[in-house]
């Protein structure tokens, strides 16, 4: 069988501890933190939090579908509606709370001129369908930002259509595919990835009916070229490649990687989610990148929101341009022009139902002119800084992977637990208990027990200094050999660790009304 | 320079204890060649809030704003009123900015909002289980045959032509470069298509769209039963949700995956997006789904909590044997949809999809007195097709010259096609004087 | 009726042309907890090293390759009920399908239970 063995624990250690907090309270209440059950058991039928005009007496003209009998939706009135999310919503971590160093991530701050921009009603209460004669300035911001994107990236030309960062993936691959079929070239079957990608780049490439070729590391955490070379091939449509990679480096050898793969008649596909550590300083263009995605939700501050939405404008080099999808803006004689369908040329057909996250693209922009070329100058430099900083305040405490200086994010690993019976995981869970959200773990996989810590430049010195004491003496701590300090955290949070093994055993994936429940389990 | 916070002497005292002499002396690993030697050209340099406000406030006003005007435009995206407290209940920063929840101790709240947003889409659909949502209801779509292609391991979808044409493109486009094959039934305006005529035993499924494109309403029931009888499953695709409150929903047709588009419940127009794709199967295909799964499990102290599931089915584990590629999905877009449907609740959802539908039939009756205009549809929701005497593009010109949004020609989806058509949608938002003057504008461009 | 690994951590049992095969308890202890698994039809048929069954942790997907060819004649259904038993009982009653031999010289090139320990020790 093939193994991954960092697999981590998911259920909950044997020796963690009775909770020790603040308990027996009537509510099950802790203060602050109240418990908060299901929208569907505060239901009481009738009860709504909306008032609504009546309903015309007419006759219904449904055709041949009956109307259906119920939906089975709770009902409540609206302050128990804002009571249910505003307590749902104090028991999240945000990076409006606190410092979230989400190593691939880049968990800055969101600015709130994005959000009053982005609603203004001349972005927000605009039909994708309007006549094109009525929403100008929209196409006039869609304009504006490619302009920028392309200028940032010294990119021919750029794509604002993809959803997030893997929608822009397969953007990006679907158009080396369309060159090289343009090319008569049906030979290349492969498309290389590095071991050290995220899970998209790999998943990208083969729903794109390409096979996935790993290509290995060198002792310091780049890609090793020789061996790149050694697979580079007539079978070969391009190469996958995180710069700065996953690792939080810089590709040393990157031009030698993007001529080793031109001459090799493929194309170098740059996953642009670590743009952050370089924007305003270097232009990928300039390093041999053939076609990049760019998250907005990283790079360009637009929120997170918990899981998207995001945006994934993709930049194309002059080899590529051609093969970009619909919808495009252009430069009519009267204004502004839509081109929304592929007709007969090169470009390819549609990635979503409209013309992109505009939501997005607002917040992008005025997050862009914010900063000014100026301020993407410092932000980058900061960024890097502030990762630097870290590394080098943790490095004598934790092991480093790779020799510095690192770019926006610096990576350790667990020798540094080794023989303490704690993991990446405990190290994580701990620091939750000292107020901070954890650095990413266990990825990228080509080190043991990963941390991966991204700062981001919002975050100031301070906030940098107590994350660090806190690192250092949970690291004292674990080489202390308090194992069941480490296994019991976190203690201080709404919910402790939860069971997920129980949870994927038998999955619960729904609430179900209380008589079906009960029906389900009699069975 | 208002988002960073280090001062000049931070960043000499983290020089120092880096031990390098410049921020530019550790970007030495990129090659000098590539190095800017200062701001990027080209680009303005940093402005206050006052300066962008301005700036974007210019664009904005460029364009006409839906709810500035009478407004009938639908094909995919409706203007619904949005309760004050959906928008105010998303900006709280606890749900704004925070990340897809990895670490669950911390991510309580988004959490139980995603599983509470599988339990009401699951419900809406009439479905057994939903996911944690996708980029849009056309991505949503293609997932879906994708999703059947992979349970049936046969590679053929056929596509109705009451599906919306970009979801029919974007289905399309996957085809091509993943390799399966979708079979493109030409449009159906007035319906009358064969689907199950074409179901071979190479077809993984057939996809059909209730509302159709042009707003008829239709029971797939015996299709449904057709296919599967022939191996072959039944996908149903919504744009409109909330015509889930009034019509039978696919789950009790016998819909396999229903794939939707949610932008209805919570959120605004944004012309075009963030949205947010909707996906709901039959318990048994739960682990062929694409996207991520939130579900309820037990804390250290046995109480109840959540957390995401069956991830092995996702790109972070399986990378290139996953379900998906889709990571970041429509988070936010999902609560804003929670939260307006929980402020409906049954007795709200039910009033506004009847608001909806017969506010479309006094719509349709208004148009239909129009000299010239027929209405195609007997049955239909809150949209319908008219048949114009002159070409709908041009019409829709000349009422947004008088200030009115007159729908969506049919030949803005099908270029070059059925130019007569126009598709008109009408919601709660639309007053009798919006409707009363859509119908004069229309006799007067049409006189 | 000798037990043989493989480097890739399957068991296979043979008794008369039906082999039975599952993973080691070493490699059900490097897996974590075991909550799923996938096992090929009856009927199917498997080649040598190729993937035959997937079985998953919470956070872990593995495949499980034949360790001979053969044609499926069954599959543990009580695995697929229980998937702990992948971590109570890796070389009982956990195993994962049956069999029917192709060609019993396959089982020549894989190890027997001393030589899969000493592998397991010296790459681990
Ligand atoms: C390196 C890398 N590539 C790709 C992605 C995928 O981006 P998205 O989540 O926007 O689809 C991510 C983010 O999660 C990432 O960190």
């Amino acid at each position: 069988m093939s193994m991954n063995n960092q697999g981590r624990p998911s259920a909950i250690p044997a020796n963690s501890g009775a909770f020790d907090g603040v308990t027996g309270t009537v509510t099950g209440n802790r203060g602050l933190q109240i418990e908060e059950p299901l929208i569907f058991e505060q239901d009481s039928a009738g009860r709504t939090g909306v008032d609504l005009p009546d309903v015309p007496k007419v006759a219904s003209r449904l055709g041949a579908v009956k109307p259906r009998a119920k939906v089975g939706l709770p009902g409540l009135a609206e302050p128990q509606v804002v009571r249910h999310y505003t307590r749902l919503s104090q028991k999240n971590y945000a990076i409006d709370s606190g410092f979230y160093p989400l190593g691939s991530c880049t968990m800055k701050h969101n600015p709130r001129l994005n959000e009053k921009m982005a609603r203004l009603p001349g972005f927000s209460d605009v039909h994708p369908l309007q006549p094109v004669s009525t929403v100008q300035g929209a196409l006039e911001l869609m304009d504006q930002l490619a302009h920028w994107l392309k200028t940032l990236t010294g990119m021919a030309a750029v794509t604002l259509a993809p959803a997030a960062g893997a929608h822009g993936e397969m953007c990006g691959i679907m158009a080396i595919r369309a060159a090289h079929e343009a090319k008569g070239d049906s030979g290349r079957t492969k498309i290389l990835v590095p071991e050290s990608a995220h899970g998209t780049n790999p998943a990208t490439a083969a729903a794109c009916g390409y096979s996935v070729d790993a290509i290995p590391a060198t002792a310091d955490g780049r890609v090793d070229l020789e061996a790149l070379k050694a697979k580079l091939g007539p079978d070969v449509a391009g190469l996958m490649l995180t710069n700065p990679n996953t690792c939080g480096l810089f590709e040393r050898d990157i031009i030698a990687i993007a001529d080793a793969v031109h001459e090799a008649g493929g194309y170098f596909y740059c996953d642009g989610a670590n743009f952050n550590a370089i924007v305003g300083r270097v232009r990928p263009a300039d390093l041999g990148i053939d076609v990049m995605h760019i998250n907005l939700h990283k790079t360009f501050s637009t929120p997170h929101g918990g899981g998207g939405p995001g945006s994934g404008p993709v930049v194309f080099a002059e080899s590529l341009a051609p093969y970009i999808p619909v919808p495009y803006v252009t430069h009519g004689k009267d204004g502004f022009a839509l081109v929304e369908n592929a007709g007969e040329g090169p470009a390819f057909g549609r990635m979503k139902a409209f013309h992109g996250q505009m939501g997005m693209f607002v917040r992008a922009l005025s997050y862009m002119l914010s900063h000014g070329a100026d301020g993407l100058w410092q932000a980058s430099g900061d960024a890097v800084l502030n990762a630097n900083y870290v590394m080098a305040r943790l490095e004598d405490v934790m092991t480093a992977s790779f020799e510095g200086p690192c770019m926006h994010e610096c990576l350790f690993d667990d020798r540094f637990l080794k023989g303490t019976g704690v993991t990446t995981l405990d190290m994580a869970k701990a620091l939750i208990d000292e107020g901070f959200h954890p650095m990413t773990m266990y990825f990228p996989l080509v080190v043991h027990g990963a941390l991966l810590i991204e700062p981001t430049e919002t975050e100031s010195k301070a906030s940098l200094d107590q994350f660090v004491e806190a690192l250092r003496a949970l690291a004292e701590r674990a080489k202390s050999g308090d194992v069941t300090y480490f296994q019991a955290a976190p203690r201080l949070t709404p919910r402790r660790r939860l069971d997920e093994t129980a949870a994927a055993r038998k999955p619960v994936l729904r609430w179900t009304p209380p008589v079906v429940a009960e029906a389900l389990a009699a069975e | 320079m208002r988002y960073l916070p280090l001062t000049e002497a931070d960043r000499q005292s983290m020089l120092e204890a880096i031990r390098a002499t410049s921020v530019e002396d550790l970007f030495r690993d990129v090659p000098k060649s590539a190095r800017l030697a200062g701001p990027i050209g080209g680009l303005p340099n940093h402005m206050g809030e006052l300066e962008v406000e301005r700036l974007l406030g210019s664009m904005a006003a460029k364009n006409v704003p839906a709810g500035s005007v009478p407004s009938f435009l639908g094909a995919g995206a409706y203007r619904h009123h949005v309760p004050a407290t959906v928008d105010h209940l998303v900006q709280r920063g606890e749900f704004l900015t925070a990340y897809t929840p990895y670490q669950p101790e911390v991510s309580q709240g988004t959490l139980q909002v995603l599983f509470e947003f599988q339990t009401q889409v699951a419900l809406l659909t009439g479905m057994d289980v939903a996911n944690a949502s996708m980029y849009d209801g056309a991505t949503s779509c293609a997932e879906a045959v994708m999703m059947a292609n992979r349970i049936t391991r046969r590679k053929k979808a056929i596509l109705s032509g009451g599906l919306h044409p970009h979801y029919r493109d974007v289905t399309t486009t996957d085809a091509r470069f993943i390799g399966f094959e979708a079979v493109a039934l030409p449009a159906a305006p007035t319906g009358g298509e064969d689907l199950l005529a074409l179901v071979d035993d190479k077809t993984s499924c057939v996809v059909v769209q209730n509302p159709d494109v042009f707003g008829h309403v239709r029971d797939y029931t015996d299709l449904a039963a057709a296919c599967q009888a022939k191996g072959a499953l039944l996908i149903v695709v919504v744009t409109e949700a909330l015509s889930l409150g009034l019509l039978t929903p696919p789950g009790d047709m016998g819909a396999d995956i229903v794939a939707a588009e949610g932008q209805s419940f919570g959120n605004a127009l944004n012309f075009g997006g963030p949205y947010v794709g909707l996906f709901a199967v039959k318990d048994k295909y739960v682990r062929q789904m694409p996207g991520r799964l939130c579900g309820e499990t037990v804390d250290a102290d046995g109480r109840r909590g959540f957390v995401l599931t069956l991830s092995t089915r996702e790109q972070h584990i399986r990378r290139e044997k996953a379900t998906s590629n889709i990571c970041t999905n429509s988070g936010l877009c999902a609560l804003a949809f929670s939260i307006h449907v929980s402020l409906l609740g049954e007795a709200g959802i039910t009033q506004l999809a009847q608001l909806n539908h017969t506010k479309a039939v006094q719509m349709a009756d208004k148009l239909a007195a129009v000299p010239g205009v027929q209405v195609l549809n007997d049955g239909f929701f809150n949209e319908f097709t008219v048949k114009l005497p002159k070409p709908a593009a041009a019409v829709v010109e000349e009422l947004a010259k008088r200030r009115i949004l007159g729908g969506v020609p049919v030949s803005r989806l099908y270029p070059g096609a059925m130019e007569d058509l126009l598709l008109v949608a009408v919601t709660e938002t639309n007053t009798d004087a919006d409707m009363d003057a859509f119908a004069a504008a229309l006799t007067e461009v049409l006189a | 009726m000798t037990k043989k690994f493989t480097k890739d951590h399957e068991w296979v049992l043979v008794e008369g042309d039906i082999a039975t095969v599952g993973v080691s308890d070493f490699a059900q202890s490097q897996l974590g907890d075991v909550v799923f698994v996938e096992l090929p039809e009856a009927g199917r048929e498997l080649e040598q090293g190729k993937e035959a069954a997937v079985v998953e942790s919470v956070k872990a997907a593995s495949d499980v390759y034949a360790p001979v060819s053969g044609t499926v004649i069954e599959a543990n259904q009580a695995l697929v009920d229980d998937p702990s038993m992948v971590n109570s009982a890796a070389e009982t009653d956990g195993w994962f399908f049956k069999i029917q031999l192709k060609d019993a010289s396959e089982l020549d090139a894989l190890m027997d239970e001393a030589a899969y320990k000493a592998f397991v020790e010296e790459s681990h």
